[in-house]
């Protein structure tokens, strides 16, 4: 029998990465989202790519194994072989993964040189970690403001139904355009945090003293939304981030109303 | 003093003595029990963490625990279960079979190893006693990352420290007695390459401890002066930085992963040629294995800091170097399964936490070589999906390998069968709750949802409520694996022959179970 139920329980398993593609559910969501800029479908692709070869290997190797624990059982009155070394069987297990590596390694490395470049960004934005918010500056345009969880306490503290987006809204969203290239650069005001959007295929620690950088060009209008992504002291579960992508006009009218604006969200 | 003080036929006079009997014991069997027993208690207190991690994480919204208290447990249960439970578990092993498997009467230095162990429940005490002080117990994760536990680190912080080092002075102990014993007590006639695998595995393991422990001891003094003297080793704005100390905790933190992993690879090959009746294939190569992961685990360990900004060149040559370990780790599996294939195998429940170990384990390995990719990593580094990553690897990778070695020597320690079919539940029920808990963090960790936060959105409920309670029915099942533990010290069950298994090869089943004193007076003959 437990050979048996072991095939079931990776059977099982697989046939639920198969089954739901896509993530219909949200509350069932098993899959990374494709997101919504050229390097989360990459990342995206590359996921899958190493999915689909890790469950090859996998049905192979666990097909011998279950093989042998069904018919190389004691209770049948088998007798063990007396084979313990093959030389070429070592090196054949040795190569043929190392091969399967370099074939993983090709695309992961184009997709990597691609995040890596940096250039000629049309909108740069300084994220600035504090515990527990987000400082947004649009360098060019003068803007700044803090983004606060706006999360109501009394959901927090289950006194009131939580709604869709408990601990995933804020009351300063960091709005951008679609279609542009824009280039985050990220740093922190005490702790290290990390600045963490699933759809944007963007994660990187914010660090006291350093400056790291990424960059997204955003294909569709929406919000998407992300979370602090390093253990950043009490409330770092409560530093979510939104991204609001909205058409060219409408962020330059976003813009004009902000600038001069004074900086506000700082009263939490 | 002793004779002054007339304490014959008094209770107090029979406490001494078994106070004595342990506390100055030499023999290597007494300290691996020792070894063994403690270990057993830090899972069981360290399993509580995770319970009481879990019951938080049953439903979104405040429930039981504050944010801060989450993030100490957190951080306690990383360290409880680490440096408190894997490691003292295996090392009790390595006391207790190294000498029996290499036919030598005792460990090759009897008083370091007693001092060795003894160092472990002084650090366990001060770590522990965090909890109890003004302030917060450390709450930064087992990682400790500056600034958060420096500048920002509650006063406990230096009583960790303290523990830190205590548990690094006692692995080096446990690794210098460990490397002279295999290099100098080998019965005549056991080349090195005729040495029982486990034995192997151990060495290979104390090696890497040699190498790697100063490193965290100096991160962790480091800490130290930082917080207390003024420096500036990880405060940027002293001229440091706080990237310094990952770069050295990870340095540390890669081959301490091996140091858990590889005495349970060890455990595993020796109990399946056991079970399967058949000798392990490939042992050549099995060394070689372990022997090409030690070496590369020390050039990995950026591949924990690919979020934090390190140039282009330094994450490709991390990606290829990790991508590189699940070689000699495939090797590994594909000579585990070919040992298996055409044996006689048995299900006995040693080999039922073997066979659970080499899927499971598998799966843990997979989903690191997802990792690997940095493009991938992006999106998997500090969610759900690295904990169930490294969740797979932990318990049923090196704490069923535990298990597996328990329910295989059991016996030989003590001289008594366990109860077969209490075994058999223990280990369903376990293999179950294992899965239920971790499988569905992968799918956490992919829908977006960082680790080490107290309270989630709606979207994460459902495999968050499914984790809880099949950790909660891991944890139920384990109360079966003590009370058989209990039986076996009480001598309740049948009586163990010397052989114990019929398929059982090796030196440590040509003595009595339980062995006598001195394991080998005189130094067997080995073919």
């Amino acid at each position: 029998m437990n050979p048996i139920k072991k095939f079931f329980l990776i059977f099982f398993i697989c046939l639920i990465f198969l089954t739901s593609p896509r993530w219909a559910l949200a509350a069932w969501q098993i899959n990374m989202a494709p997101g919504v800029t050229p390097i989360s479908h990459s990342i995206y692709h590359l996921h899958m790519l190493i999915f689909w070869i890790c469950v090859g290997i996998a049905v192979v190797v666990f097909s011998i194994m279950i093989y042998s624990l069904i018919r190389h059982r004691k209770s049948l009155g088998v007798h063990a072989a007396q084979f313990h070394e093959n030389f070429f069987l070592e090196i054949a297990w040795a190569v043929v993964p190392f091969i399967i590596l370099i074939v993983i390694a090709i695309p992961a490395t184009k997709t990597l040189i691609k995040m890596n470049d940096n250039s000629d960004p049309e909108l740069t934005i300084k994220v600035t970690g504090y515990q527990w918010r987000w400082r947004y500056a649009y360098l060019d345009q003068g803007i700044d403001f803090f983004s606060n969880l706006s999360t109501p306490a009394e959901e927090l503290q289950n006194q009131a139904k939580k709604n869709k987006w408990y601990l995933l809204e804020v009351d300063h969203p960091l709005v951008v355009p679609t279609h542009k290239k824009i280039r985050f650069l990220f740093t922190s005001n005490d702790v290290i945090h990390s600045w963490w959007v699933p759809t944007l295929g963007i994660k990187r620690d914010t660090i006291p003293g350093f400056i790291n950088e990424a960059w997204a060009k955003i294909e569709s209008e929406g919000t998407y939304r992300g979370q602090c992504a390093e253990l950043c002291g009490t409330n770092h579960a409560f530093m979510p981030i939104v991204v609001k992508a909205v058409n060219e006009k409408e962020f330059n009218r976003w813009a004009q109303q902000q600038s001069g604006e004074p900086l506000h969200g700082t009263n939490t | 003093m002793e004779q002054t003080l007339d304490l014959s036929h008094s209770p107090l006079k029979s406490f001494v003595t078994f106070i004595k009997r342990w506390l100055f014991t030499t023999n290597h069997k007494d300290i691996g029990t020792l070894y063994l027993l403690f270990s057993l208690l830090m899972f069981f207190i360290g399993g509580i963490f995770a319970l009481l991690i879990r019951a938080e994480l049953f439903q979104p919204g405040a429930r039981l625990l504050a944010p801060e208290f989450f993030n100490q447990m957190t951080t306690m249960h990383g360290l409880v279960m680490l440096f408190l439970a894997i490691m003292p578990a295996f090392s009790g092993f390595a006391n207790w079979m190294i000498p029996l498997m290499i036919g030598a009467p005792d460990m090759a230095m009897p008083r370091m190893n007693n001092w060795a162990f003894w160092i472990l429940p002084v650090a366990a005490i001060l770590l522990s006693s965090t909890l109890f002080m003004d302030g917060s117990a450390p709450n930064f994760g087992w990682t400790m990352y500056a600034p958060l536990s420096t500048v920002y680190g509650p006063a406990s912080t230096d009583y960790l420290i303290l523990a830190i080092h205590l548990m690094g002075l006692s692995s080096l102990m446990g690794a210098i007695n460990i490397i002279v014993t295999l290099l100098n007590l080998r019965t005549p006639g056991m080349a090195l390459m005729k040495m029982p695998i486990f034995c192997w595995s151990w060495l290979v393991t104390a090696f890497l401890l040699i190498g790697v422990m100063p490193v965290l001891a100096a991160a962790v003094t480091m800490m130290l002066m930082d917080r207390h003297f003024a420096t500036s080793f990880f405060n940027a704005a002293g001229g440091g930085d706080p990237l310094l100390y990952q770069h050295l905790f990870w340095f540390f933190g890669h081959p301490e992963v091996y140091i858990i992993i590889l005495p349970a690879f060890g455990i595993i090959s020796q109990v399946i040629p056991t079970f399967s009746r058949k000798k392990l294939f490939g042992y050549r190569f099995m060394v070689y294995a372990m022997l090409v992961i030690a070496f590369l685990s020390f050039i990995v360990w950026v591949h924990h800091m690919f979020v934090t900004g390190v140039p282009l060149a330094a994450e490709l040559f991390f990606m290829y170097t990790t991508m590189l370990i699940a070689v000699p780790t495939g090797v590994k599996v594909f000579n585990w399964v070919t040992t298996m294939y055409r044996g006689a195998i048995s299900f006995e429940t040693p080999m039922l936490f073997a066979l659970a170990f080499v899927i499971l384990f598998t799966i843990g390995g997979f989903s690191g070589v997802m990792l690997s990719l940095v493009p991938a990593d992006f999106q998997y580094q500090d969610t759900y999906f690295v904990v169930a990553h490294f969740h797979y690897v932990l318990v049923p990778g090196a704490l069923f390998a535990a298990l597996a070695g328990a329910y295989y020597w059991l016996p030989k320690m003590t001289g008594v069968m366990y109860n077969e079919r209490l075994g058999q539940c223990h280990f369903w029920l376990s293999v179950i709750g294992v899965n239920l808990t971790f499988f569905p963090m992968h799918f956490l960790g992919l829908a977006g949802m960082p680790r080490r936060i107290a309270d989630y959105s709606l979207q994460f409920a459902n495999f968050n409520a499914i984790a809880s309670l099949g950790a909660f029915l891991f944890g139920f099942a384990q109360l079966f694996f003590l009370y058989m533990i209990i039986q076996a010290l009480r001598g309740k069950g049948k009586k163990a022959t010397a052989q114990v298994w019929e398929g059982a090869e090796g030196l440590e089943w040509t003595l009595s179970s339980p062995p006598p004193l001195h394991s080998f007076t005189t130094p067997p003959k080995f073919e």
